[in-house]
């Protein structure tokens, strides 16, 4: 009874997929470097966590809600706090706040081009991420780019073997959820995506809340570019541009349904691990670019494929 | 206590048809307001040679935006089709040019694949966007592995076909009326056509008539594949060798023109005319256009993105008197 | 036996749950040729489920149909309708973004091929004239461009038409609820006439007199079970009601005591101008009616008040908090994905909360109290909404709007295909809160529901027409409102 309920939550599927690609990459590495992988894997799957949990909270706001401006945001939030920053240590905590400022006004600028435009949010995102990406290449033409060293040196730092970014993470993913379920601005979201005519008749703060997704969603990007920016040494317009796709895909295979209305926030790491292990396996193996590409592909469908959809409701 | 009627007599709402015109003509307004932008910056533009040269790229958009429409009008949205029509372009420099057969039987398998995959999001009430993502990522990794390195040379009867040059009116808007009237009667005009579109706006009730909403979700999007192919065949003919990231864009563009044609993500409402419209009025927005208005090249990628937001603004502007959503 | 072989359909010892849900016990239902059956019961009574098994949508757990005397095996919902069975349920099939000619070829495969269009097109205004003559509608306009009056008669009228296979059973639930009383009356009219050419009809309706009028035999439900089965001469309205196990006390309108607050003393709480002229004034602890034939602005109105963003501006004086209860439930007021408690919770989500967050313990006591108070029939406020009955979901939407903190209740028709038992409840409940100072605007198609309102609007073409106080108030004067003089 036990199996069957850990099954039925939609992100123990996640975890268990991780689950088996660590234990294949370990066994063909020959289980010297189990642990190593999972600590190098870390990293990797926060960044991938910080922006999911965004994109998240603005795909449950209901069909046709998804911020395709992310790979452009983490560019220019990463240009902007590598130059606040200044390869001076005593300005870090100014450079991740100018970051997040900067992600955030791009959340506020997609949110206006949907409200006051009614534009699709699809389209909407699209075209700002054509904008910011110009913005970003004329604003970092010869600019500083490279990190001050305390802040690199943070982004390795670990506790027990465990980077401090994960820790981090975790806490951020854990107050996420919380919001979620608990708060006003939380109910609001999953009501939204669920039936947005009844949220509006409800008395429910429709257009505010679908702003603060959307800014806040930005403001995770911004963030996710200053800390990108640390561990990669480095500002660039193209570092974030893998990830919208992986934004997208841990969310929905984490168990966030994309049709709105029922988010998973445990399913989020699930699917970033099990992303994040399977290009380490791949590596590993040795594999072109090409097979790689396919191969995370067709996982990719085939998880989906098996969780299944939404059951229709009568 | 009977009120006398204070109010004068309220005039007759808008006969609905008048709502319906509206809706349509947008598309071709959209259209008209690109041309005339076009031909007040650089008149000589407005030529057969003009826009022979400027709706290069006109006819494989056009293709990509109604596999797009296709898979809309069901109620999904394809987020690989970009990278599809890449895949089948590789494909038209290889295969089809070195074992004809053997390059036109992958490129049925490849719609077939597309069938598939519409039967798959079907039967396990799959989420179309997450699914059509991972695809992507599968026919990029294909396209790389065919062609490795952008070259080879597409068939002669392909570069043939796609070099015609009509009298009096450019081939690529000869290749855009004939798509547009095709695809307009086969789903707007046809009776299984108004099935396929009926299965997006109530697809609860078409199945309780008795149609299999499996065959239609597996037609729509094997016509996706269809115009998929088609696509990339065009593409390769024109720019004659093959590229496997060539059409990465195409997937936004496509989502993008079906939209500026009046389609919407939800309800099996789609335009086929409206769609090949915004896929011209795109064509010539994101590049002639800028390059007439001297656009320096950092911020000629910011320009596609103002073109779309003014554009739908517009349109969003006229609609405003519209039934709500 | 032999008088089972000749009905037309028999259902033998049926039953069906969902999950925990009983909802048909052992039913023996049968319909002769020729013959109209008036169904009455509850909501959650089980003739939805029912009329879904005959329709082939669902099949039964145990017990056999049988179909001109031919047993059913592996029926679906195609089997039903080659034999003849065609229904139209309370929600409407119709593809809205398809025209209404459209529609009809969806309904009928055989029609294909060149001119199947204007064929079609034909064939669907031909059944329209001939059951709603007067209509006025384009078999070329969009479903999604009619209001909904007009979708319900065009879903009728094609159940009725024919190509390859013929009409022998039509199951009509509910179909007058979104009609005028003019128009309903052609179709009752109609139903006689197609019962007197051979075609079998069931009706479900909760106007009784419609009921009365059309059926030749009357079947109640109750709980799952079939309570009656006789011929209609052995009913009347009174007998009726006792059978299906709602509201036999005697209480009805004539019984609601006068309103103890007279016009002009009370606090204003809503003034509102249409913009087509007349003016709505309620004030604290009243209840107010719209009237009028459908979709003549009413619900408009009520959206309008609801969701006017300065107010000022929009012509309104709106002096309290207000909240609706949604008729089109689906669209308006469900969230399929939340549970009767969050239904019922989420328009008092400030009060429910605890410090900065919502405590789930408030608001399954908040649920719980309105279970009771309401009479919402679940083993369990913490299952999903969806498991509820139509009508008890209904009752959901209602506390939804009486638990929160606004002192004006918006209500846009929710007793549409109401049990009646469920009606009383909640009309003794709006008379109590009333009393109590709420405000109600209460938009409804149904005459006998405005005797509970202190004062009605009608409405006409978008403007308020009349305003009757409850003194004043009979059916004629409203029907002479509601009509176009010019016509």
């Amino acid at each position: 009874m036990t199996a069957n309920k850990f099954f039925a939550k939609p992100w123990a599927w996640s975890f268990l997929g991780a689950l088996l690609v660590w234990v294949a990459a370990a066994v063909v590495s020959r289980g010297t470097g189990a642990g190593a992988i999972i600590t190098a894997a870390l990293p990797l799957a926060v960044f991938t966590v910080i922006v999911g949990t965004g994109q998240m909270f603005v795909i449950t706001l209901g069909p046709g809600n998804i911020d395709l401006s992310l790979p452009a945001n983490i560019g220019l939030a990463s240009a902007v706090a590598m130059t606040v920053m200044n390869s001076n240590d005593s300005m870090v905590a100014a450079g991740i706040a100018a970051a997040i400022g900067c992600g955030f006004s791009v959340g506020i600028a997609n949110y206006l081009l949907i409200w006051v435009l009614r534009i699709p949010p699809i389209i909407a995102t699209l075209s700002a991420s054509f904008i910011i990406q110009s913005i970003d290449l004329d604003f970092g033409r010869g600019l500083q780019t490279k990190p001050p060293p305390g802040f690199a040196n943070f982004t390795d730092m670990q506790i027990l073997g465990i980077p401090l970014l994960a820790v981090f993470a975790i806490f951020l993913t854990a107050f996420a959820a919380v919001v979620l379920r608990r708060t006003l601005y939380g109910r609001t979201v999953t009501a939204i995506g669920q039936n947005g005519r009844a949220a509006r008749f409800a008395g429910l703060p429709v257009g505010w809340t679908r702003f603060g997704t959307y800014a806040l969603c930005g403001a995770l990007g911004g963030l996710d570019g200053a800390l990108l920016a640390g561990y990669f040494r480095g500002a660039n317009v193209d570092i974030g541009s893998e990830y919208l796709l992986t934004s997208i895909a841990v969310v929905v295979i984490g168990g966030t349904s994309v049709a709105g209305g029922r988010a998973n926030v445990p399913g989020i790491w699930g699917a970033a691990l099990f992303l994040v292990l399977l290009t380490t396996m791949l590596n590993i193996f040795g594999t072109s670019a090409a097979i790689r590409l396919l191969f995370t592909g067709l996982i990719i469908v085939a998880v989906i494929a098996v969780a299944g959809g939404r059951k229709a409701t009568p | 206590m009977i009120a006398p009627p204070t109010a004068p007599l309220r005039a007759p709402a808008m006969p609905r048809f008048d709502l319906r015109l509206v809706r349509t003509m947008l598309p071709g307004l959209s259209l008209a307001l690109v041309l005339l932008a076009i031909a007040w910056l650089n008149p000589r533009a407005i030529s057969y040679f003009g826009f022979d040269l400027m709706l290069n790229l006109a006819v494989p958009i056009a293709l990509a935006t109604v596999a797009q429409m296709f898979v809309m009008a069901g109620g999904d949205l394809d987020l690989s089709i970009g990278p599809f029509v890449g895949f089948a372009g590789c494909i038209a420099v290889t295969w089809l040019r070195d074992a004809p057969l053997l390059g036109i039987a992958m490129l049925l398998g490849c719609i077939s694949a597309y069938a598939a995959l519409g039967g798959l999001i079907y039967l396990r009430n799959l989420p179309s966007v997450a699914i059509t993502l991972g695809m992507s990522f599968v026919w990029q990794g294909l396209a790389i592995l065919v062609l490795p390195k952008p070259g080879g040379s597409a068939p002669d009867w392909l570069q043939s076909f796609m070099g015609i040059k009509p009298p009096f009116v450019p081939f690529s808007i000869l290749a855009a009326i004939v798509l547009a009237a095709a695809a307009h009667f086969g789903l707007m005009r046809t009776s299984y056509g108004a099935i396929l579109r009926g299965a997006g706006g109530n697809p609860v009730a078409v199945a309780r008539a008795g149609w299999s909403l499996l065959k239609v979700k597996i037609s729509l999007f094997a016509l996706a594949g269809l115009f998929g192919v088609l696509s990339g065949l065009a593409l390769t003919g024109i720019t004659t060798s093959g590229d496997a990231n060539i059409g990465n864009g195409y997937t936004l563009l496509a989502i993008a023109g079906v939209i500026l044609g009046g389609g919407e993500f939800v309800g099996g409402r789609v335009s086929p005319i409206g769609a090949v419209l915004g896929a011209i009025t795109l064509a010539l927005a994101s590049s002639p256009l800028l390059t007439f208005m001297h656009i320096p090249p950092d911020w000629q990628i910011a320009s596609n993105g103002i073109i779309l937001i003014i554009v739908l603004a517009t349109r969003a502007a006229v609609t405003r008197k519209g039934p709500l959503q | 036996m032999t008088a089972a072989d000749s009905n037309f359909v028999s259902l033998n010892a049926i039953t069906k749950s969902f999950g925990p849900v009983r909802a048909l016990r052992s039913v023996d239902f049968q319909i002769g040729t020729g013959e109209c059956v008036g169904l009455i019961g509850h909501n959650g009574a089980g003739k939805s489920t029912l009329m879904n098994l005959l329709a082939g949508t669902i099949a039964p757990d145990n017990g056999n149909i049988a179909i001109g005397g031919l047993e059913q095996r592996d029926y679906s919902t195609r089997r039903a309708k080659n034999l003849g069975i065609r229904c139209v349920f309370q929600e409407l099939s119709l593809c809205p973004n398809l025209t209404v000619a459209e529609n009809a070829r969806v309904f009928h495969p055989a029609i294909k091929g060149i001119n199947w269009r204007r064929r079609v097109g034909d064939l669907i205004r031909g059944k329209l004239d001939e059951i709603f003559p007067g209509h006025r509608i384009d078999p070329a306009e969009l479903v999604q461009d009619l209001a909904i009056g007009k979708r319900q008669m065009v879903e009728v009228a094609r159940a009725f038409t024919v190509t390859s296979d013929t009409v022998r059973l039509v199951i009509l639930d509910e179909p007058t609820s979104s009609l005028d009383s003019h128009i309903a009356a052609q179709l009752l009219a109609y139903i006689r006439r197609a019962v007197a050419q051979g075609i079998s009809v069931i009706f479900i309706s909760h106007m009784l007199a419609e009921i009365l009028s059309t059926s030749d035999r009357i079947v109640a439900m109750r709980d799952g079970t079939i309570v009656a089965d006789a011929p209609v001469a052995m009913f009347d309205r009174e007998k009726l009601l006792a059978a299906i196990g709602g509201g036999g006390e005697g209480k009805n309108a004539q019984d609601v005591p006068p309103d103890g607050v007279t016009g002009g003393k009370a606090p204003l709480r809503v003034r509102a101008k249409t913009r087509s002229g007349g003016e709505l004034t309620a004030r604290e602890g009243q209840i107010v009616g719209l009237a009028g034939l459908a979709g003549q602005g009413q619900t408009d109105l009520l959206i309008a008040l609801l969701t006017a963003a300065s107010p000022g501006r929009s012509g309104f004086e709106i002096t309290a908090p207000m909240a609706l209860v949604a008729g089109d439930r689906q669209t308006d007021g469900i969230f399929a994905d939340m549970s009767i408690a969050e239904n019922i919770g989420v328009r008092s989500l400030k009060q429910l909360r605890d410090g900065l967050l919502i405590s789930r313990k408030r608001e399954e006591e908040l649920a719980d109290c309105w279970r009771a108070k309401i009479g919402i029939r679940t083993p369990d406020i913490r299952n999903n909404i969806l498991t509820l009955s139509g009508g008890n979901q209904q009752k959901v939407l209602f506390a939804r709007a009486l638990a929160s903190d606004a002192q004006i209740i918006l209500m846009d028709d929710p007793m549409r295909g109401v049990d009646i038992g469920t009606k009383l409840e909640v009309y003794a409940l709006i008379r109590q809160e009333a009393q109590m100072g709420r405000t109600f605007l209460w938009y409804t198609t149904e005459h006998d529901e405005l005797k509970n309102c202190d004062h009605v609007c009608v409405f006409r073409n978008g403007a308020i027409v009349a305003d009757f106080t409850r003194a004043e108030l009979t059916e004629e004067k409203v029907i002479q409102s509601s009509f176009d003089e010019m016509s």
